[in-house]
């Protein structure tokens, strides 16, 4: 297999956008990216897309060719994926299984989705579609409702409190004050989390992630072919993906997800490095209680101590690892389908030194964390600075 | 989809009604909901249908207050994962319960109670929802 990098990262803004369609918002995307890498678009050789659920959404599917057409790239093969809220992580994974085969040298890989267009009702019953809908969803299971399920058992198991829950709202909409392109910029309290009202007790409206628009892309080359490209190249050093029952039911344990344990674990030996090498994370924060699994699984505290290291600050844009510094997709936005590429996207800013106020000081080596449904896929990518040797 | 809504549901009637999954024969498994094949002994399994144990105790509850199509009247509800004590978990409505009742640990015991007065696809389901004993 050979060497991967990113060379170029494009997103838009995440949140409401009324005057602008899916194509505007992935067409938006793809020209970013492409103008941050430097190339022509006629130097691509094919196109991924990650998308959850456009046909529900807004009714359109054959999403590929829709993007090589947007963005003039006909006849470029062209292919969608889809793994619910991890479609953006295996698109990625796809596209980079294409360069590092040696099939192609370079390609474009995004994810978006538009949620808007519909009730939130619609939006919420698209979204159960990640879950089983035969004894999850006929039962009137959300997926607040599965995480909260979730976090209950943490709860009861490591003595995890709703207010280390809702530290991790307050910290991503924190981060996120410093993103320009976060759906929200708005600072909230502790107090603000738990004063929001109950969805999945639990779980309270700020413990989720929102109803977003957006989309997001990045370029992939050949890493030597990347060097003399791009002089922002970061190269993806190990890319895995795992799955587990789509039914939280049919899980071997309920205080984590086993597809991201087993995922982390072949991601740290493929890049032969261990979670304390890692400067920074974006991980799968759908809801607040995901976060706390997710730092555990991945290694980065032991399992039961993700809820204390949130409180004591370890997961904060200064702390020891910090954890979603572009807000996360509590705070930063979670279009499904973009989410997976948009984590991508800031490591390429983040491990450029260009994300400004919220740069991580330092940050040579990042994480991305996709998870898909109740933690039936992850897939997890660990990315490095090219030059940095 | 609305064609077939009645389809859609008769085929799970064994499921919903009597707890029917199934047997692995070869490792002596219980699964629930019932699967094509057995996933440890794969093509060597021998999976028969068997109906599951109508009590067990919960594993962890969530008071729904927002809840999906179909469940919008039904407001505040609890779903709970209850282990059926055959290694199966199941996720059901936890229902005619006092509220200070409901928690890890509790043992339930299975009723036959109308799932949703009109789903989105227009039939009414009925199917098994729990309560603590």
């Amino acid at each position: 297999m050979r060497s991967v990098s990113i060379i170029g990262a494009g997103q838009t803004a995440f949140g409401e956008h009324w005057n602008e369609s899916f194509r505007d918002l992935i067409g938006k995307a793809g020209l970013m990216a492409l103008e941050s890498s430097g190339i022509e678009g006629k130097t691509i050789q094919a196109i991924y897309g990650g998308t959850m659920a456009s046909g529900r959404f807004v009714g359109q599917e054959h999403i590929g060719a829709l993007i090589a057409d947007e963005l003039g790239l006909t006849p470029l093969p062209a292919t969608r994926l889809e793994a619910a809220c991890a479609s953006g992580g295996v698109a990625l994974r796809n596209a980079y299984i294409s360069v590092a085969s040696g099939l192609y040298d370079v390609v474009a890989v995004g994810g978006v989705e538009k949620m808007t267009e519909i009730s939130v009702e619609e939006a919420g019953f698209a979204l159960g579609g990640a879950g089983d809908q035969e004894t999850e969803l006929f039962h009137g299971a959300t997926f607040p409702a599965l995480y909260a399920l979730l976090a209950r058992k943490h709860m009861e198991a490591f003595g995890t409190t709703e207010e280390q829950m809702a530290q991790v709202a307050v910290k991503n909409h924190y981060n996120a004050m410093f993103n320009p392109n976060a759906q929200f910029h708005r600072e909230i309290t502790i107090q603000d989390v738990m004063n929001s009202g109950y969805v999945a007790s639990p779980l309270k409206l700020l413990d989720c992630s929102p109803i977003s628009d957006g989309a997001a892309t990045v370029i992939l080359c050949e890493t030597s072919k990347a060097k003399k490209i791009s002089e922002n190249a970061i190269e993806i050093l190990a890319s895995t993906q795992a799955s587990d029952s789509l039914a939280l039911t049919g899980r071997k344990s309920l205080t984590e997800l086993m597809a991201t344990k087993v995922a982390a674990k072949l991601d740290f030996e493929e890049a032969h490095l261990k979670p304390s090498d890692i400067d920074l994370a974006e991980v799968h924060d759908c809801f607040t209680i995901a976060e706390i699994l997710a730092i555990e699984d991945l290694g980065f505290f032991k399992k039961g101590d993700g809820g204390k290291a949130t409180e004591k600050g370890k997961t904060s844009l200064k702390g020891e690892i910090p954890i979603n510094p572009s807000g996360g997709l509590k705070a930063c936005g979670h279009p499904v389908g973009a989410t997976g590429i948009k984590q991508a996207v800031e490591m390429f800013f983040q491990l450029n030194g260009l994300a400004k106020e919220r740069q991580v000081k330092d940050a040579k080596i990042g994480l991305t964390h996709n998870v898909g449904g109740s933690g039936a896929t992850a897939v997890v990518h660990i990315f490095k600075k090219a030059q940095v040797k | 989809m609305a064609d077939n809504a009645i389809a859609i549901h008769w085929r799970r009637y064994p499921e919903r009604y009597l707890l029917r999954g199934c047997h692995c024969e070869t490792c002596k498994t219980d699964f629930f909901p019932g699967r094509l094949f057995c996933p440890n002994c794969r093509r060597k399994g021998k999976m028969v249908s068997k109906e599951m144990p109508r009590t067990g105790k919960i594993v962890s509850f969530t008071e729904v207050f927002v809840g999906p199509i179909g469940f919008q009247h039904e407001t505040p509800y609890f779903l709970a994962l209850i282990d059926l004590g055959n290694k199966c978990m199941i996720l059901s409505q936890i229902v005619d319960s006092p509220k200070e009742k409901i928690k890890t640990g509790a043992q339930v015991k299975k009723v036959f109670r109308k799932i949703q007065d009109t789903d989105h696809e227009g039939a009414i389901a009925y199917g098994y929802k729990f309560k603590v004993s």
